[in-house]
């Protein structure tokens, strides 16, 4: 029962950090139709930006408390900075250029974990474990440690914060709007290229979020950290319908404790070839992923 | 009281893809009542909006009240003045109808709202409703208080009849007369009893060409000659 418990738990932790990575992926794909490659450079440039701060590089930055606040929030904005520029320097240029835009995306990922590489080195660097993620909390039995509780919340508070957004502001008003019906909202008036830029950057925030507390979790960061995780956060937002954060979200969960029960139960990574065979299975039964949406 | 036209273009070209829709467009929209763009399907009626509004590439000289919009991007375009109520009004579907007219003007000025109000009561009814639920004529009546909330200075409206129930018909035509009285309308119509009740002037295309201006009633009230520029009889 206890290792059922624990297995639950880490199923959610991944999930939420599936989540987050792929909210931002689907929100972008969601409002501009991109599918952005580069979104594990997003994550790593906010986990690599933390690192740095925690490690001395940023006054008030550490490894703990108040201080790992500063460092996370510092990736954060990074992250979002990333973002913003990647969509206003790179993104714009190409507007409905699709296919133009997917190999941009796909090179500047490569390209971010080449430049990493080449300022950190290829190897994981040990990530600073605050104290609150360190400890364990006994559930039925089985001591969970505390980063899947961090990574749950962190989560739940996007998806939350997110939903909030898009349904009570006038920028998630235009977000909505401008997934449906991106010219009727320019002929409206309004400029979706700034939305645009906004959600980019809220994109790469989340994302370095997720690449933060998933270093948490994982007790390092690398440069192709993002990479990895970028491929089950491009599952997840395919199973949960593209464009869709509720979707996701559902997804997320369903992806990460179908990898950790797979992996128990059957054998060390048969959990990524399930998750393959459930986006599979999503695609012939349900084309449009759970939400229903289509590409 | 000036009677300078509210909307200009000269020599306007458009061309999509390998085709030359507009070839030289010239016209002028007078600053009250309404103007009627005609012509057969494909002539590039919807174009000549879209290309007002900046929402196909354009070349030439498009002018609002004296100032050039030629060469604006779309936002800017309507922020100047210009409200487009595009061919299958093209409302947002899963948004309410008061997140639709939310969109188009988060703070309406009193007269505006007001003047959406008289027009479309029922809008007030059904304004929790998602607006892919609505019916035709509904939806017309949402795309129409879409246009008229913000302040503008002309209107651009494409084919607002289309589709709808005779008695619809009807009263979007009144809507609309009520409307010009606000504001200058500028209107793609093939439906044209409903251009000889509103109408002032018509401009008509073909071939991507302006080949006839002038009073809506004297081409109306001539038969042959409608019937040759529009292909329809004007008795109906």
């Amino acid at each position: 029962m206890s290792t059922f418990v624990l297995l639950l738990a880490t199923g959610l932790g991944l999930g939420a950090l599936y989540f987050l990575v792929a909210s931002g992926l689907s929100l972008i794909y969601g409002l501009m139709g991109v599918l952005n490659f580069a979104h594990g450079a997003f994550l790593a440039a906010g986990a690599y930006a933390a690192w740095w701060a925690a490690s001395g590089g940023l006054p008030g930055a550490g490894g703990d408390g108040w201080g790992f606040v500063l460092a996370t929030a510092f990736g954060v904005v990074v992250g979002a900075a990333v973002g913003a520029g990647v969509e206003l320097l790179l993104i714009r240029p190409l507007y409905r250029r699709h296919i133009e835009q997917v190999l941009v995306t796909v090179g500047l990922g490569l390209v971010g974990v080449a430049l990493l590489r080449g300022i950190w080195g290829a190897d994981p660097l040990p990530f600073p474990r605050p104290a609150l993620a360190s400890g364990v909390t006994t559930i039925g039995g089985a001591a969970i440690p505390n980063d899947r509780f961090v990574l749950l919340v962190a989560a739940v508070a996007v998806l939350l914060g997110l939903l909030a957004l898009l349904r009570f502001t006038r920028i998630g008003l235009v977000i909505r709007a401008g997934v449906e019906n991106r010219s009727m909202v320019e002929a409206l008036g309004i400029e979706v290229r700034r939305t645009f830029t906004l959600v980019f950057a809220i994109g790469g925030a989340v994302a370095a979020l997720g690449g933060v507390l998933g270093s948490v979790y994982l007790g390092s960061v690398s440069p192709g950290q993002g990479t990895s995780l970028l491929i089950f956060a491009f599952i997840v937002v395919v199973i949960g319908g593209l464009g869709s954060l509720t979707g996701s979200a559902v997804a997320a969960v369903v992806v990460g404790l179908v990898q950790q029960l797979a992996n128990y139960y059957t054998a060390s990574g048969v959990g990524d070839l399930s998750v393959v065979l459930l986006l599979a299975l999503v695609l012939l039964v349900r084309p449009g992923g759970l939400s229903g949406r289509t590409a | 009281m000036t009677h300078a036209p509210v909307l200009e273009l000269d020599d306007v070209h458009v061309r999509i893809g390998g085709s030359h829709v507009l070839q030289g467009v010239s016209l002028t929209v007078a600053p009250t009542g309404v103007t009627a763009l005609l012509g057969r399907n494909g002539v590039g009626k919807t174009t000549t909006l879209r290309a007002v509004v900046g929402l196909v590439p354009r070349t030439g000289s498009i002018r609002l009240a004296g100032d050039e919009i030629g060469r604006g991007r779309t936002p800017w375009v309507v922020r100047q003045g210009v409200g487009y109520v595009p061919e299958d009004r093209e409302v947002f579907a899963t948004l309410t109808v008061a997140e639709n007219l939310r969109l188009a003007c988060p703070d309406p000025e009193p007269e505006r709202a007001a003047l959406v109000h008289e027009l479309f009561p029922e809008l007030a009814e059904r304004r929790k409703q998602r607006a892919g639920t609505l019916s035709g004529g509904q939806q017309q009546m949402v795309a129409l208080a879409r246009a008229l909330l913000p302040p503008s200075r002309l209107l651009l409206i494409d084919e607002p009849t289309k589709g709808l129930a005779p008695r619809l018909v009807t009263e979007v035509a009144a809507a609309l007369e009520r409307v010009a009285q606000v504001t200058p309308v500028l209107l793609v119509e093939q439906n044209l009893p409903v251009v000889r009740r509103l109408a002032g002037d018509v401009v008509v295309l073909d071939a991507g060409r302006v080949v006839h201006t002038g009073r809506a009633d004297e081409l109306l009230a001539d038969h042959g000659r409608t019937r040759e520029l529009l292909g329809v009889g004007s008795r109906s």
